[in-house]
């Protein structure tokens, strides 16, 4: 299993006070779903938006597929691709038009081919024409989806995939997911407020709090470790006394 | 630089034209409406004046070529915007394409726009008023080269301005060239204005062009150390332009402007 996302000592702030990710570091291997958990404003969109080259860290490095994000930029993220709930495509073009647009930046070869896979895999047929702002908003996170699957990335970095999907289309593209990553052998770190499903997907979990990563591992067996009955429970103490969790 | 990638911004133009005709209409609507504007008022001040001097290629040609100064300036700015108006910078500056390649992308997307329009323009004014480019002969090249790459300079400043303020500073960005007609000499010559505005003057480009057309209308020749001049400076100016748009891109990667753009956060 080869490293896909490699983060060390990450760090950012703004100004002198405000600390958003302090310091860390971990990585995810091909093959693997991390789940980077946490309660609001812990540092994980931050550490997203550093991983994807759209803010620099104050300190730390970056390496996707072994390239150095800082050095080797458009390299790294050809082998990257992201779908995120604050990042919708524009609405004013078609299903087909948006896949065209971002297959074309992202140089992906058989494009016409591929966008004829990704809309029978994602249930996008009879929307092909139709203007993406017009779709539902379960719609639009499925060709948010197809448009992070287009280059079939390495490493894909998701936030909040299934936000606004119904239980049946959110299990549905789960098992997707999973299918992506085990026959392509791909990275996911997979962000979620949705503990349930992080226990079905996550291979691993790190819990961010106040931009540290207080805990780490399996997230069938961490919140037993931790004297806790699930992980939602695990989740809540974090949020609410993440000093109690500290490991020393 | 990936020719694939930067086609992309284009392509997207297209798809957006494509699917709409009000934006088709916006290629033809203002310009048509300032070419019979001022096509007939050419014609009266051809009434009015002592005979001799035309003002058709004088005035009306005048306001065809800042129109299309101002097309190729919009042409990039309209392209950046849809990224602003769609929310769609983390998709495009999150992906693989490089800044020069946008940027490259901006320009392709602003050739296209801006040959539409010049060429509606040139039919409009030649079909109504008899306009012809070719009465300033060899001249009208420079003309139109001049005035494209300082468009294309202005338009890349006003997308990294934008960059830098957020959506909302758009405003600031439509009347650029209205506040630089003033300084450029479209409508007369720069010997009018006071000292102080001809020293802005023979810092931009439009003004070594429209200084030479007059001198064309009035049967003179024209310099073509002038012409020289406005394209040396009209390449500075874009090289000017890409140094601010790339310092721009970094310091709103750096500080956190770009990851959080909507919310207009200026800092």
């Amino acid at each position: 299993m080869g490293c896909v996302l490699s983060v060390t000592e990450l760090c950012k702030t703004y100004g002198r006070e405000s600390v958003a990710v302090d310091g860390i570091s971990f990585s995810v291997d091909s093959g693997q779903i991390v789940g980077l958990l946490g309660p609001n404003g812990a540092g994980k969109t931050t550490t997203i938006s550093m991983i994807l080259g759209v803010l620099e860290p104050t300190s730390g490095t970056v390496s996707i597929d072994g390239l150095p994000l800082r050095t080797r930029r458009t390299a790294a993220l050809e082998r990257t691709n992201f779908a995120a709930v604050y990042a919708p495509l524009p609405g004013n073009l078609t299903v087909v038009e948006n896949l065209r647009f971002f297959g074309m930046v992202y140089n992906v070869v058989n494009l016409t081919e591929r966008i004829e896979a990704l809309l029978k895999q994602y249930d996008l047929v009879q929307f092909r024409n139709t203007k993406t702002g017009l779709l539902s908003s379960g719609e639009q996170t499925r060709v948010t989806l197809a448009k992070a699957m287009l280059n079939q990335p390495r490493l894909l970095l998701l936030d909040e995939p299934t936000a606004s999907l119904d239980p049946s289309t959110a299990r549905d593209i789960r098992a997707r997911i999973r299918d992506f990553v085990r026959v392509d052998h791909a990275g996911v770190l997979w962000t979620s407020h949705n503990m349930y499903e992080v226990e079905e997907v996550c291979d691993r979990v790190l819990f961010l709090s106040r931009g540290r990563i207080l805990l780490e591992g399996d997230p069938r067996t961490l919140p037993a470790e931790h004297g806790k009955d699930n992980l939602e429970d695990l989740f809540v103490t974090v949020a609410r006394e993440p000093l109690s969790l500290q490991q020393p | 630089m990936r020719t694939r990638r930067f086609l992309a911004i284009p392509v997207r133009q297209f798809y957006l034209y494509r699917g709409s005709p009000a934006r088709v209409l916006s290629l033809f609507a203002w310009i048509a409406i300032d070419i019979v504007l001022w096509g007939f008022i050419s014609r009266y001040l051809n009434t009015v004046a002592s005979p001799g001097y035309n003002f058709v290629p004088a005035l009306l040609g005048a306001v065809l070529l800042w129109d299309f100064f101002t097309r190729v300036m919009q042409g990039v700015t309209m392209a950046f915007f849809e990224d602003v108006w769609s929310r769609n910078f983390l998709n495009i500056f999150g992906s693989p394409m490089s800044i020069t390649e946008y940027v490259t992308g901006l320009v392709i997307s602003s050739i296209a726009t801006s040959s539409v329009g010049l060429v509606a323009m040139l039919i409009l004014a030649g079909g109504i008023f008899r306009l012809d480019l070719f009465l300033y002969g060899v001249a009208a090249v420079p003309f139109l080269a001049v005035l494209f790459l300082f468009g294309i300079a202005l338009g890349i400043m006003a997308s990294a301005l934008v960059m830098r303020l957020g959506p909302s500073a758009e405003w600031f960005i439509w009347p650029i060239p209205a506040l630089l007609s003033p300084f450029a000499g479209v409508f007369y010559p720069l010997e009018v204005l006071p000292q102080w505005m001809q020293f802005v003057a023979r810092g931009l480009p439009p003004g070594y062009v429209f200084e030479n057309l007059r001198r064309i209308v009035k049967g003179g020749a024209f310099s073509s150390a002038e012409l020289l001049a406005g394209c040396i400076l009209s390449i500075a100016y874009i090289l000017l332009a890409s140094l601010i748009f790339q310092g721009t891109y970094r310091f709103v990667v750096r500080t956190g402007l770009m990851a959080r753009y909507s919310a207009e956060s200026v800092s």
